[in-house]
């Protein structure tokens, strides 16, 4: 592991040296404006600790830094990870279970206030004070977390993170090997805080922030102001390059349609959600140069409850995934160009993913065409023909749809099937909960960082399946305790072999997709629309489109 | 011979001849009731219609191709200009039997989802109103000609169910019971079934039913036929079957169609927030939403159902209208020589 850090570390720098001129001239031509964003709503509380969505990620890449980041560049390359607030990679001890950074010096708070190691240490102990919502997971295996877990108010994490102020250093103890340990750490929920941060969910009061930009004004239901940090200075490219534009105005309450127009106007610069499906076509032909389609670590997919009838009966789900047309989800989500049939868990591009698919015509590495009868023939075997089958999915046009879609397969193939939309905000924890009897779905997947495992083992190891509660993220309810034992040897081999890893993962994936304990439907792609006057629009693989890295003028 | 004329004695029609002809001089109340018979007509001819053109207005067909002038037409077209982003769904070919209104997102004719989703509107909002009126008329009889604490006891939980805006209660007992459906004792009707709209929209309505039913009871109560059937002992069901629903028959007549509108009106609100009709079933209210994903560029799915909503409503309304007028004898309409 310690190989693979240095060598990470060689090749961030070589790729620092090589970008600092272009930016720095760049940054002289185009520096200055205001970005207008627009999104239908706020994502929620403006706290890096709490917040779970794409559009609060990515938005938080300029404002909040971590120890170590996600390298802040276009492609797979975004996917690397960097020093930030600590110079360098840490250095891990031989057992794998310790981590010491040295923080870089003379970095501030936006609110003037010096950034220092008890500021780590407390940021940490902050996850679990406010509960974070990763903080059993992500962040358990820290020395002292089970202790933090059961007793948030009072957690220390006493031998976890110990910060030694003389020398600048945080050591971070695990209980045991993690090697996606310093993913976890790149993510917003790491960040590091002022230590006076009052260990509440700070909900719409800005946290001062190290980054090149703060938080300077935000209403929920009206907009957030994003103005550059007066006290920042650039201390490394990669993990928190300077910003072109002054000031990020991002506005809520406009709809999708209405956000198009904006844009098309010149009145909007660009918007989170998704593309109206009846503005796709126009957008296609008459804006292709506003136009930036980018591909996605992430996975639409339909959980069959594996605990419930017609489910429980693996012919029957198998006869599912033989049975859908992949091509026309594809057609409902706007076509090839926005997504790709997928049979298998892990998505293209994807550590760990090998093309896979044996519920199609021709089983092979690709889906090519629906085999309904052979989907009969399986619902026959399985002997649960006629049975009654209810599709769970979101009331969004596109969730409908494929609702819709799935019921008229699942009657073709033998089952009394009707779909049930349910509002977008409770869906996905509904359908979570075994208390509901939920038998089939609609959902999506977005990877948190990219390692197989935050597909496989979050979605169906036996640990994620929880009975009755509303974060079983095991929706499916899949438990194999064989592939449950070969994920946990992939995890540990994981720390001293990526690559080992990454080939047992990929067997896995494999076993997973055999079992059929989901069916997997698209791999989608993000379509970004911006406006004429943005330029250098950059795609970053972890955190989409960074938005500070374009200029306005 | 003398030039005056013999009185002869007129025979006297009945209130219900009258009201009859009252109503047929009423011109727009019976073109409204022309138009929504004409409605129901297309309405019931869904099936029929389905089978002739050849389609299933339930399933997805987005691979479907249509013959049009001889040319094969895919009902779904893929933009070929540019990046070829979406697809388009064909729109009207004002071919009856061939989506003479286009398709939906789903490549299913509009035209036979919009008989179909008439056809569930109509059926969810007559039933609705059958189920209105028989517990108003019931609960409006009992509280009124019992009164005491029956009355009282029943006005408040009329009170309770007045008190909550129309729309936020229907939309509240959609919400809880579209998951599960309504599970009490005997009663099991499943979560997608037609009847939950039914009986929701109909307990929401009860209280405009029940109030002026009372109101009317009450006064009946101290009439002097009434009294003189108690004073002669007759049982009180008796007098209330007898002697009492007679009376309001009208009412109950004129609170029909209008009723039905509003019921057709809550149930198109409920189905467009998905929380009515459920899919793939149509009704007008959701195939509206359907067409809300398409109004930039098929604005047709979205506009047809909403105008028919709109016709048959204002239909109703008018025919409504002319119905109490009717069944009012102090009422202008003139009616020629009576």
């Amino acid at each position: 592991m310690k190989k693979l850090l240095l060598a990470a570390s060689a090749a961030a720098l070589l790729a620092g040296t090589w970008l600092a001129p272009a930016q720095a001239e760049y940054l002289k031509e185009h520096r200055g404006g205001t970005i207008r964003l627009l999104a239908r709503s706020a994502a929620g509380t403006l706290d890096p600790h709490i917040n779970y969505t794409d559009q609060g990620w990515q938005m938080y890449q300029p404002i909040y830094d971590g120890l170590v980041a996600f390298r802040k560049a276009e492609g797979m390359d975004g996917f690397t990870i960097v020093p930030d607030l600590a110079e360098a990679l840490p250095q891990v001890s031989d057992d794998g279970k310790t981590f010491t950074f040295k923080l870089r010096k003379g970095i501030k708070f936006s609110n003037g206030q010096d950034m220092g190691v008890k500021d780590v240490v407390a940021s940490f102990q902050r996850i679990f004070k406010v509960s974070g919502p990763t903080s059993g997971t992500f962040y358990a295996g820290i020395v002292g977390a089970d202790k933090c877990l059961a007793d948030t108010k009072s957690c220390t994490l006493d031998g976890g993170v110990v910060g030694d102020e003389a020398a600048g250093t945080i050591t971070l103890n695990l209980t045991k090997p993690d090697a996606e340990i310093l993913y976890k750490l790149a993510l917003p929920h790491a960040v590091v805080l002022p230590a006076d941060t009052p260990a509440e969910d700070m909900g719409s009061k800005p946290i001062p922030s190290t980054g090149a930009y703060m938080i300077s004004a935000f209403d929920p239901n009206k907009g957030m102001t994003v103005s550059r940090n007066p006290n920042f200075k650039q201390w490394s490219e990669e993990a928190q390059p300077d910003g072109y534009p002054d000031v990020v105005q991002y506005d809520f309450g406009l709809s999708e349609e209405a956000a198009v127009t904006a844009i098309q106007n010149g009145e909007a610069d660009w918007m989170f959600d998704a593309l109206p499906s009846d503005r796709l076509g126009e957008l296609g032909s008459k804006s292709m140069d506003q136009l930036h389609i980018s591909p996605l670590s992430a996975w639409w997919y339909a959980p069959l409850n594996n605990r419930l009838a017609p489910f429980d009966n693996e012919k029957a789900r198998q006869a599912v995934a033989y049975a859908i047309d992949r091509n026309t989800l594809v057609k409902l989500f706007g076509g090839k160009v926005l997504a790709s049939p997928v049979c298998q868990v892990l998505p293209p591009d994807f550590p760990g993913h090998e093309d896979y698919c044996p519920f199609t015509k021709t089983p092979g590495a690709k889906w090519s065409a629906p085999d309904i009868d052979k989907a009969k023939q399986l619902v026959e075997e399985s002997g649960t023909k006629g049975q009654k089958v209810t599709i769970i999915v979101e009331d969004t046009a596109i969730s409908r749809s494929i609702g819709v879609y799935l019921q008229s397969v699942l009657t073709t193939i033998g089952y009394v099937a009707d779909v049930k939309p349910i509002s977008s905000n409770i869906q996905f924890t509904y359908i979570q909960n075994t208390n509901n009897k939920v038998q089939m779905s609609v959902t999506q997947w977005y990877k948190d960082y990219p390692a197989a495992s935050d597909f496989l083992n979050i979605l169906f190891s036996c640990a994620s399946f929880r009975e009755g509660s509303d974060a079983s993220i095991n929706i499916a309810g899949f438990c194999d305790k064989d592939i449950d034992a070969k994920m946990q040897r992939a995890l540990d081999l994981g720390v001293t072999d990526q690559k080992a890893a990454d080939k047992m993962w990929a067997e896995i994936d494999k076993q997973v997709t055999d079992k059929a304990p989901a069916v997997g439907l698209f791999t989608p792609k993000r379509l970004d629309f911006v406006s004429k006057r943005v330029g250098n629009f950059k795609f970053n693989r972890q955190f989409n489109w960074m938005i500070t890295q374009s200029w306005v003028q | 011979m003398s030039n005056q004329a013999v009185a002869m004695p007129r025979k006297t029609r009945g209130p219900w001849a009258v009201a009859f002809a009252k109503l047929a001089r009423d011109r727009a109340a019976m073109a409204s009731l022309t138009v929504f018979l004409l409605i129901v007509l297309a309405c019931l001819s869904a099936p029929l219609y389905a089978k002739w053109a050849g389609v299933d207005p339930f399933a997805s067909t987005l691979d479907a191709v249509i013959q049009i002038d001889g040319a094969d037409v895919p009902v779904m077209e893929q933009s070929t200009e540019g990046l070829g982003l979406g697809y388009t769904p064909l729109g009207p070919t004002w071919r009856l039997g061939n989506y003479f209104l286009g398709a939906d997102s789903q490549g299913r004719d509009v035209m036979a989802r919009m008989l179909y989703g008439g056809l569930s509107s109509l059926l969810i909002s007559g039933a609705a109103t059958i189920f209105t009126l028989i517990i108003g008329t019931a609960a409006g009889l009992i509280a009124g000609y019992f009164g005491g604490i029956t009355d009282t006891v029943l006005s408040r939980l009329l009170d309770v169910l007045w008190a909550f805006p129309i729309y936020l209660l229907a939309i509240s007992l959609s919400i809880v019971t579209i998951a599960q459906g309504i599970r009490i004792g005997p009663i099991d009707i499943e979560s997608g079934s037609l009847w939950l709209p039914v009986i929701i929209i109909g307990i929401v309505y009860v209280p405009y039913v029940a109030r002026p039913i009372r109101g009317q009871v009450l006064s009946l109560r101290h009439s002097e036929f009434v009294l003189a059937a108690i004073n002669l002992g007759v049982p009180g069901w008796r007098i209330l079957w007898r002697d009492i629903l007679p009376n309001i028959t009208t009412t109950l007549i004129v609170f029909v169609p209008l009723m039905m509108a509003l019921n057709m009106l809550t149930e198109s609100a409920l189905s467009f927030l998905s929380i009515g009709v459920q899919p793939p079933a149509a009704s007008w209210g959701t195939i509206i939403q359907d067409g809300q994903a398409l109004l930039y560029t098929r604005p047709l799915v979205a506009l047809v159902p909403g105008l028919a909503i709109a016709v048959s409503v204002m239909a109703l309304n008018v025919f409504g209208d002319g119905l109490r007028d009717a069944l009012d004898p102090r009422s202008k309409v003139r009616l020629g020589r009576d």
